[in-house]
């Protein structure tokens, strides 16, 4: 399956983006930043606490309005093409992990695994009817992965997936990613630790500010 | 559509799990009515004459208590961020959020109208004025309050500053709402006014607070 990807140079990157410009708090982030992501690739994205890594990702997303530069995605019509892995997961403490997932697959489109497929793929399968706010941090963290896997999108954005996870969840993650990654997607990860499977990874480092 | 129908599903289960909002909204509206005939006296006539303007004071003041956490929670938990980043537009969004917003603040107030009717010595017509009234001008009143909680959303105690913002956009439904549930004549032009109102700000809020959330998040 990897050569697959490596037989198709000729489609143009899944993202493609120049001369990004942030400043946040009158605080220059970066200036003249470019990127670009092939389907089946992961870019790691490191630099000190304070340097624009999430700003980086919030901005991809198209969340924060960038002060220059532009950003061009391959499949622009899908709408959006990524998704976000925040800190702040968006789940409801007092919804069940079913509902909280099911609500996301509904508003982001049922166009990936079914609820109970997900959680079983983040190692939540049968907790579907307990309430989200019994979770653990990291259970928390699966759930919040889960979302991911019931919508199709091509890019994911992830900012410090790792945080919480123990030793299981870190080889979950770096599985879901590779899974993420053979079928043509891509990953902009932001994160101060190894993710498994991705030490060859290209890395884009930002300066502290 | 069904991402939209979500919308309004996930608040008001998140409504009925944390159990006596509504009840706290319906108790506060009954109990505005029932200190009135305490504090005027209890003449009868006199009630009546007013019960129209006491409804919808209690109404109105019923309705900003639950606009604080209209978005605050969603914010809190990064539910927000999310839905600007949703496969629907965060106009919709925001429309389903008033929908639900309107079905858990303004319908249970419906609801209770028949108790400030007895409270207030309503005759049934004044009631049915009243309850019509309501029907059509608590959508304005959904909408002014969706706008204020999504310009507030970022301020740490802005609890207070929303009900203040929107007051001034409030008071034409105050006034023709009033003067619909007041007299039987003169109350068709108020019902055609009120019901202008509300859809104007209905139709003119989703875009107008999606704006606002867009703004506060950066």
């Amino acid at each position: 399956m990897r050569t697959m990807s490596a037989e198709m140079p000729e489609l143009p990157p899944l993202l493609t983006a120049s001369g990004l410009t942030l400043s946040r708090g009158g605080r220059e982030l970066f200036t003249g930043l470019d990127l670009d992501l092939r389907a089946g690739t992961a870019l790691l994205v490191r630099g000190p606490n304070g340097a624009g890594k999430s700003s980086l990702l919030l901005a991809l997303a198209e969340i924060l309005r960038l002060d220059g530069g532009r950003i061009g995605w391959r499949d622009g019509d899908e709408t959006p093409p990524s998704h976000l892995l925040a800190h702040a997961t968006g789940l409801k403490a007092s919804l069940t992990v079913g509902e909280n997932l099911h609500f996301w697959r509904t508003l982001n489109g049922p166009t990936g695994l079914t609820v109970i497929a997900a959680l079983d793929a983040v190692g939540l399968g049968g907790l579907e009817a307990v309430s989200a706010g019994h979770l653990s941090a990291g259970q928390g963290k699966r759930l919040a992965l889960a979302r991911l896997l019931v919508s199709r999108r091509l890019v994911w954005l992830l900012d410090e997936p790792t945080a919480a996870l123990d030793a299981s969840g870190q080889t979950l993650l770096g599985r879901l990613i590779a899974d993420h990654l053979r079928g043509g997607g891509g990953a902009i990860i932001a994160t101060h630790d190894e993710i498994a499977g991705l030490a060859d990874a290209p890395t884009l480092t930002l300066e502290a500010a | 559509m069904s991402a939209f129908l979500a919308i309004i599903g996930r608040d008001l289960r998140l409504a009925a799990r944390s159990g006596s909002e509504a009840l706290t909204l319906v108790l506060f509206f009954v109990m505005v009515a029932a200190v009135v005939p305490f504090a005027i006296g209890p003449d009868p006539a006199l009630l009546a004459k007013l019960a129209p303007g006491i409804v919808w004071i209690a109404a109105f003041l019923a309705m900003l208590l639950g606009l604080d956490r209209l978005f605050r929670d969603d914010d809190a938990d990064g539910s927000l961020l999310l839905f600007r980043h949703a496969a629907i537009p965060l106009e919709a969004i925001v429309c389903g959020k008033m929908v639900a917003h309107w079905l858990l603040s303004a319908l249970p107030l419906l609801i209770a109208s028949p108790l400030l009717a007895i409270l207030l010595a309503m005759d049934p017509d004044g009631w049915g004025r009243a309850a019509l009234a309501l029907l059509l001008g608590t959508p304005a009143l959904t909408a002014f309050g969706v706008i204020g909680a999504a310009v507030t959303v970022s301020l740490k105690r802005g609890g207070l500053l929303a009900p203040v913002l929107i007051l001034p956009l409030t008071l034409p439904v105050l006034i023709f709402g009033v003067a619909m549930a007041g007299t039987a004549e003169g109350s068709g032009a108020a019902a055609l006014f009120l019901a202008a109102i509300s859809l104007v700000s209905v139709a003119f809020c989703p875009f107008a607070a999606a704006l606002a959330l867009r703004v506060s998040g950066e």
